[in-house]
């Protein structure tokens, strides 16, 4: 039997060492064993996290457990150490994490076959696994922060992993710079917690939360948020998001759906005490989560790229996330993030089987018909829309619909809008299968020819995400629905300082009823909508020349928000910068330096005057010379 | 005998033959003039050296004497020597013409 402490290390231990044994060996290990490593090394770490989940459910009592391995900074009052805290919601996303990206992981081996940075690729994933570990796992602020910036630099290396292309490069740093803002509101937030309670561990942290001023508070929260923004693509953060997906397929789901951009919720959702304890905070995340839920969804009606429509599907569901949060349902936001992980995953790997299979296209008015040439693909992607719309009994169904139901409960506004936006969800996505699997081929004929169902090493990650994503949601099904919600029991100990402070609202069995029954009702008729549309009458989305509407020519170019960024930011800073060249390098610092290295110059044009080379000379200065020495020693 | 010559006489004229030294180290061009002017003034303090050594019944001023003649026949060879070098690449002994040691 391994001890408790030892397993809790081993989570985070097994990518570092397949990330250290791979990164070193790149140009020796063949594919097949750096496969071997890299998902073997998941597979474990994955392992110990379930014997964790399985002895945190079956404890009964405290469920958290804590395992400092060393001290790492020690300065004056200033103690951290690298320390591990293991509670339900760590424990749920380290099997998020690792489950997910397990599965990731083999998909890749059938996904990047034959790449040249093949060895290079694992070694980023492995690395990108063990820093997210990082970020679920410490029990302070420290190595939550080493963990963020960690995951930061692995979307960085993934995005513009094939580096040759140089918009790949700058889909990259755009990636690094938004999140480096971020980033920036994170740590400011990070150190205003120290000043205020000094200490950064949770623990210490929540328990002196409740005696703290609550402008401070709202103040520390707001730049924690700050820094969830970035990470997990909020507005005004949020354009980076799209542009990432130039990275490789299975890097879009694990870093950019799954995982990585989930980090801000886990953030907000961790530090749910203080955030109930700052209103103002939590509305302003009622407010940006909701605006972007619907900002984004507007904007993937209109995206012919099916990475594109997945990735802004992606930012507006996190959207929907944050607003679950602010509305003080941790619990829902956590669960819609599970099930999301699940779906999300699954639709990306799909879309990347698809890409695979027609060799790199990605416009979906190139594919069309291929129900019929990847059955299992279709298939699996097909549980995906359902799951990710809302259909029961997937697992979109129950997260999304707990979401609706507190936002209804708050406010019938905030539910108004936040079901406008999945009802929009519906209908990309709807949009997005009917193009891509229904009708007729629109590939070339060529590449038709060649089509071919995806390895198997990319179907069977299909089809287990496919099976968690249709049966993921009853881990929650609401007790209106005659479930117990499981997963809200499971969590509760995590939450349980926050509710108490957050205004209740519940909702009759039967108010659930009608609203789940008006979702459904509505979903199908969209779906109806679609159906016809992009099926029935074979409506194509027109190319860019061809939009005549002006609020489809808005949305097909994103509301022009990075031309306004563009404008906004990047011209000015690049105008500061050019200001900065001409006025202060070229003419202040060059002009200082040249000035320090003409005047050496002409004190030297001086000096040398007295090397004339005249021995007259030399011997009539050493005669003075000799007589002033010899004048002066007489005087003393 | 020596000792009826006053000590002022001797120092009047190993200075002026010092000085003699210097002015023609100074002023002439001639590397052999100025060699000579060097021993010149190496003999001016070789006469006071002796003198002093007498008025003061002291041997060592003479010991000295006998240090510098030594060490003067040595540099006379070495700056001869010099010279005739300095003749056969230069076709010349005017000092002004070794004026290519600078900047």
């Amino acid at each position: 039997m391994v001890s408790i402490d030892f397993l809790v290390s081993f989570v985070p231990l097994f990518p570092l060492l397949g990330f250290l044994f791979v990164a070193f060996n790149t140009k020796r290990f063949t594919e097949g064993f750096t496969a071997v490593v890299a998902c073997g090394s998941v597979l474990a770490s994955f392992i110990a996290s379930l014997s964790l989940f399985i002895h945190l459910v079956s404890t009964d009592g405290v469920r958290s457990i804590d395992v400092a391995l060393f001290t790492w900074i020690s300065a004056g009052d200033f103690t951290t150490s690298i320390s591990f805290l293991i509670d339900p919601l760590s424990s749920l996303m380290l099997l998020i994490i690792t489950g997910v990206g397990f599965l990731i992981h083999v998909y890749s081996i059938g996904y990047m076959h034959d790449d040249p940075g093949f060895n290079r690729f694992f070694s980023y994933l492995n690395l990108f696994v063990f820093f997210m570990l990082l970020l679920v796992m410490g029990d302070n602020y420290l190595v939550m922060f080493i963990g963020w910036e960690g995951v930061g630099l692995c979307s960085y290396l993934l995005i513009g992993f094939w580096f040759k292309n140089q918009a790949y490069n700058d889909a990259a740093n755009k990636a690094f710079i938004m999140n480096r803002i971020g980033d920036l509101g994170m740590l400011l937030g990070i150190i205003l917690i120290f000043i205020n309670f000094g200490s950064i561990q949770y623990a210490e942290v929540f328990s002196n939360a409740t005696n703290a001023n609550t402008s401070t508070l709202t103040l520390i929260t707001i730049l924690l948020f700050i820094g969830a923004m970035g990470k997990s693509a909020q507005i005004p953060l949020y354009t980076w998001l799209p542009d990432a997906m130039a990275g490789p397929t299975p890097v879009s789901a694990l870093i950019h759906a799954a995982t990585m951009v989930t980090a801000g919720v886990y953030m907000v959702a961790r530090n749910n005490l203080l955030y109930a304890l700052s209103p103002i905070a939590m509305e302003l995340i009622v407010i940006v989560g909701l605006a972007t839920a619907l900002f984004a969804a507007t904007i993937a009606l209109t995206q012919n790229d099916i990475k594109k429509v997945l990735a802004y599907s992606t930012v507006s569901q996190l959207g929907l996330m944050f607003l679950a949060l602010g509305l003080g349902a941790f619990t829902g936001g956590i669960f819609h993030m599970a099930t999301h992980a699940f779906f999300k995953a699954l639709l990306f790997l799909g879309a990347g089987s698809v890409i695979h299979a027609l060799h790199h296209e990605q416009d979906i008015r190139k594919m069309g018909g291929l129900r019929k040439h990847l059955p299992v693909t279709y298939l699996t992607f097909l549980i995906g829309v359902l799951a990710i719309s809302g259909i029961p009994p997937f697992a979109g169904f129950f997260s999304k619909d707990e979401i609706l139901a507190s936002a209804f409960a708050h406010n019938k506004i905030v539910w108004a809008i936040a079901l406008l936006a999945s009802m929009l969800t519906v209908f990309y996505m709807f949009r997005l299968l009917f193009l891509t699997f229904f009708g007729n081929p629109r590939a070339s004929h060529d590449s038709i020819s060649h089509i071919h169902e995806s390895p198997q090493s990319i179907t069977m990650p299909l089809i287990a995400l496919a099976v968690l994503s249709a049966i993921g949601g009853f881990m929650g099904i609401p007790e209106a629905l005659g479930g117990s919600h499981w997963l809200g029991e499971f969590l509760s100990p995590v939450f349980a300082a926050s509710q108490p402070l957050l205004e209740e609202h519940h909702l009759s069995h039967s108010t659930e009823y009608i609203l789940m029954a008006a979702v459904v009702v509505l979903t199908a008729m969209i779906i109806g909508y679609a159906y016809s549309r992009y099926v029935t009458k074979k409506h194509l989305p027109a190319s860019e020349g061809q939009i005549t509407n002006p609020a489809q020519r808005i949305l097909y170019h994103k509301y022009y928000i990075d031309e306004i960024y563009d404008l906004l930011i990047v011209k000015p800073v690049y105008w500061i910068s050019e200001q900065f060249y001409s006025v202060v390098e070229k003419s202040g610092i060059d002009r200082l330096v040249n000035f320090s290295g003409r005047s050496v110059e002409s004190g030297s044009k001086l000096a040398r005057l007295l090397q004339n080379g005249s021995l007259g000379y030399y011997i009539f200065a050493m005669v003075i010379g000799i007589a002033l020495l010899l004048g002066f020693a007489g005087r003393y | 005998m020596i000792n009826s010559i006053p000590i002022n006489y001797y120092i009047w004229l190993s200075a002026t033959l010092f000085t003699i030294g210097v002015l023609g180290v100074l002023y002439r061009r001639n590397a052999i003039i100025i060699f000579m002017c060097i021993e010149l003034m190496l003999n001016a303090v070789n006469l006071l050296m002796v003198a002093f050594s007498s008025y003061l019944n002291d041997a060592s001023g003479q010991v000295f004497v006998f240090f510098i003649m030594a060490v003067a026949a040595a540099e006379v060879a070495v700056g001869l020597a010099i010279l005739v070098l300095m003749y056969r690449n230069t076709k010349t002994i005017d000092i002004n013409v070794l004026n290519r040691l600078k900047w």
